[in-house]
């Protein structure tokens, strides 16, 4: 009994990190069929955010150790202007160009974006401590997890609440869903595209900022490529989820999430180091299985 | 004789390209052959190395219109399958204790053990590419992606066989500038051969449109397979000169970074065309070298003058990202490149032949852009027609 609760809260925590990293990959490439590889650069920043821009080898803490509301704000507000500088300067010019160059642009700005991290900060980890609270452990019955994991589900939970109802009652929610459904319909029923894809910017940008901070809580050190590894999984999920829908984008995130948890615990000993080839095999079959991902939406359907 | 003169010319002109291409790289080795600087020389056989494994990647991307991440994966294939064959004879039951007793004694000619290294990543690639290739667009890109965790993965942990993340060092330098340049120029020769055959118009058809092409009595899938096992030998070919170059080899080179770069070059020449996938190579390859000549300094007279570290990686991001909003199609503009000096060889009466044989030529190499909104392909349309060309 134990031990299912306890696998099904680490398989829903690192599940809930994943759909909101999968639902800022998945916003992008609704509104702009941009497959956004500079979005793990956009979650470390969330995190260098935090620090001093020095090439010092111990971090200097400044956003950091402001009180946690304006930690959240101010490290949101740089990821979103970022993202917006990317928008304007590299994406905005690309919007008619085929998705494989913009694919590969999206990769160069990640590419100039992790550079720039190294050159200011340097390419050596830096450890930070934020929220020291929330690693102690929490009792629930005679069962003791991290907060964490408890904080994790929540604010994944009370986001993905706040999105549904920013997209299904906000003018803007109608808009980019109509948006994502038939880009070209949706203009000429009078949507504005800039508006659009830069509030599809300024939410995934926002997302990244949360991700990069759950994630920061979690390991304790910042870290060039710590966005990597999530981004690539986001991506993973949004696609097995259903291209171009947010609710598969988070079925895909809790799919992997929960999987990659199960074989963790499955698995016999000595093949636990081949895991991540396990989940990635999987990922194939689901693929397979159904190659329009677990949630299709009607505008996926092909047309002929 | 004359008649068979201007057949040959004629022949020369409507297939110009991979020569053209192989010349430019002859021109380059011969370059660094003169030049004797040994540093010139180990960038252009790692340029050489790249054009095959590039080359390998447009075969199966370029006619096909999914994009590969999973190709550095062979490329790992290849070059470990090489280490297999002919590393370090001594100690390899040391490095490599899992391999067939067969394989332990014998040390194969270096020669041999790329073309077969290749042959190697060639059979993965048909077990893999059998289950993968029924899926199409970003789907069979996630899949490829899959592909390459899973090696990675495999390849980073079965220590008995790999020696696991650490180096793998002793295996026999046996690619020159000549070697990596014949390997690039049939690479070449053999892409161009498959472009222009009745498969690769098979797969461009379904690439323009899979739907039309699955109607038109075209198995979309064989003909995908076809591509991905021919890509993946030269992605494992290029393993093994790249193993035979170095002589070390981790995992952790042929993962990520390789990735996108190698697709980089080709987006950036221009995805759709075998020219574009030289010229990618040729033009990222000499802009890395030039930052990273600046970042060492350049001595004017009495002083140094070196721009600051990290300007060689950012330089690079920004000057892709700067090709690719200035030259969406990439900087062939996906067009192949025909023999340069035509102009000046034509007879008159020759005109309109040739005009035709170029045309011909174009229809069958030129990628046509497909605008997917119904405006878009009406606006194409009469951008086409204005033109005078063939829509």
């Amino acid at each position: 009994m134990n031990s299912a609760l306890q696998f099904l809260i680490d398989a829903l925590s690192v599940g809930s990190l994943y759909a909101l990293a999968a639902l800022g990959v998945g916003l992008v490439f609704g509104v702009l069929r941009l497959v956004n590889f500079a979005y793990g650069d956009f979650i470390t920043v969330g995190s260098y955010a935090l620090i001093v821009p020095s090439a010092s080898i111990t971090a200097i803490v400044f956003i950091g150790n402001w009180p946690w509301p304006l930690l959240v704000i101010a490290s949101a507000a740089i990821v979103v202007i970022v993202a917006l500088i990317c928008e304007y300067l590299v994406f905005r010019p690309l919007r008619q160009a085929p998705p494989a160059v913009l694919m590969i642009a999206s990769f160069g700005v990640g590419y100039i974006i992790q550079n720039a991290i190294i050159t200011i900060y340097t390419a050596r980890p830096k450890a930070i401590g934020i929220w020291p609270g929330l690693t102690e452990a929490v009792a629930i019955g005679d069962l003791r997890v991290p907060g964490l994991q408890l904080v994790t589900i929540v604010v994944a939970l009370g986001l993905l609440a706040l999105l549904i109802l920013f997209l299904k009652k906000s003018p803007f929610g109608v808009q980019m869903r109509a948006a994502a459904e038939d880009f070209q319909m949706a203009r000429m029923l009078g949507v504005r595209a800039n508006t659009v894809i830069g509030t599809a910017f300024v939410i995934s940008a926002f997302l990244a900022a949360i991700v990069s901070l759950l994630f920061l809580c979690q390991v304790g050190v910042v870290s060039f490529h710590m966005g990597t590894q999530l981004m690539l999984i986001a991506f993973i999920a949004t696609v097995i989820g259903g291209m171009g829908s947010l609710v598969g984008a988070v079925v895909g995130g809790y799919t992997i999430g929960i999987v990659g948890t199960l074989l963790q615990v499955l698995l016999p000993e000595n093949v636990r180091t081949f895991r991540d080839a396990f989940v990635f095999a999987a990922v194939i079959i689901i693929l397979l299985a159904r190659p329009q991902g677990l949630v299709v939406t009607r505008a996926a359907r092909e047309r002929v | 004789m004359m008649d068979q003169a201007l057949r040959w010319r004629s022949f020369l002109r409507l297939h110009a390209t991979p020569f053209v291409l192989s010349l430019l790289l002859i021109i380059i080795v011969l370059v660094a052959a003169i030049a004797q600087n040994s540093s010139l020389d180990r960038t252009i056989v790692d340029l050489l190395i790249r054009v095959v494994f590039v080359v390998g990647l447009y075969i199966f991307v370029g006619n096909s219109g999914v994009v590969s991440f999973g190709h550095a994966a062979f490329m790992m294939i290849g070059a470990y399958a090489t280490a297999w064959q002919d590393c370090c004879s001594m100690v390899k039951s040391f490095f490599m204790p899992a391999l067939p007793k067969l394989m332990l004694e014998t040390t194969v000619p270096p020669p041999i053990a790329t073309v077969t290294s290749g042959l190697f990543a060639a059979l993965i690639g048909l077990l893999v590419g059998a289950a993968i290739m029924r899926l199409s667009g970003i789907g069979a890109s996630i899949a490829t992606f899959a592909v390459l965790v899973v090696f990675n993965v495999v390849y980073s942990n079965w220590e008995s066989l790999t020696s696991g993340t650490s180096t793998m060092t002793g295996i026999p330098a046996f690619t020159d500038h000549w070697v990596a340049l014949i390997a690039a120029v049939a690479a070449i020769f053999i892409a161009y051969l498959y472009k222009i055959s009745r498969f690769g118009l098979m797969l461009r058809t379904s690439r323009e449109d899979e739907v039309a092409a699955k109607a038109s009595g075209v198995n979309v899938v064989l003909q995908r397979l076809i591509a991905f096992v021919l890509s993946a030998f030269f992605a494992g070919l290029a393993g093994g000169l790249y193993a035979h170059f170095l002589g070390t080899i981790t995992v952790a080179a042929f993962y990520l970074d390789l990735t996108f770069i190698t697709l980089a070059m080709l987006v950036i020449g221009g995805i759709n065309s075998l020219s574009g996938a030289v010229i990618g190579v040729i033009s990222i390859s000499a802009l890395i070298e030039v930052l990273r000549q600046l970042e060492r300094g350049i001595d004017i007279g009495f002083t140094t003058i070196a721009v600051p570290g990290g300007t060689q990686e950012i330089g690079l991001g920004v000057a892709m990202v700067l090709i690719l909003i200035f030259r969406q199609r990439g900087i062939t503009g996906n067009q192949e490149i025909t023999w340069p000096f035509s102009r000046f060889m034509d007879k008159p009466g020759n005109a309109l032949a040739t005009f035709r044989a170029r045309r011909l030529a174009q229809l069958v190499c030129s990628q046509r852009s497909s605008p997917s909104s119904a405006v878009g392909r009406r606006r194409h349309l009469s951008r086409v027609t204005k033109q005078g060309g063939v829509p």
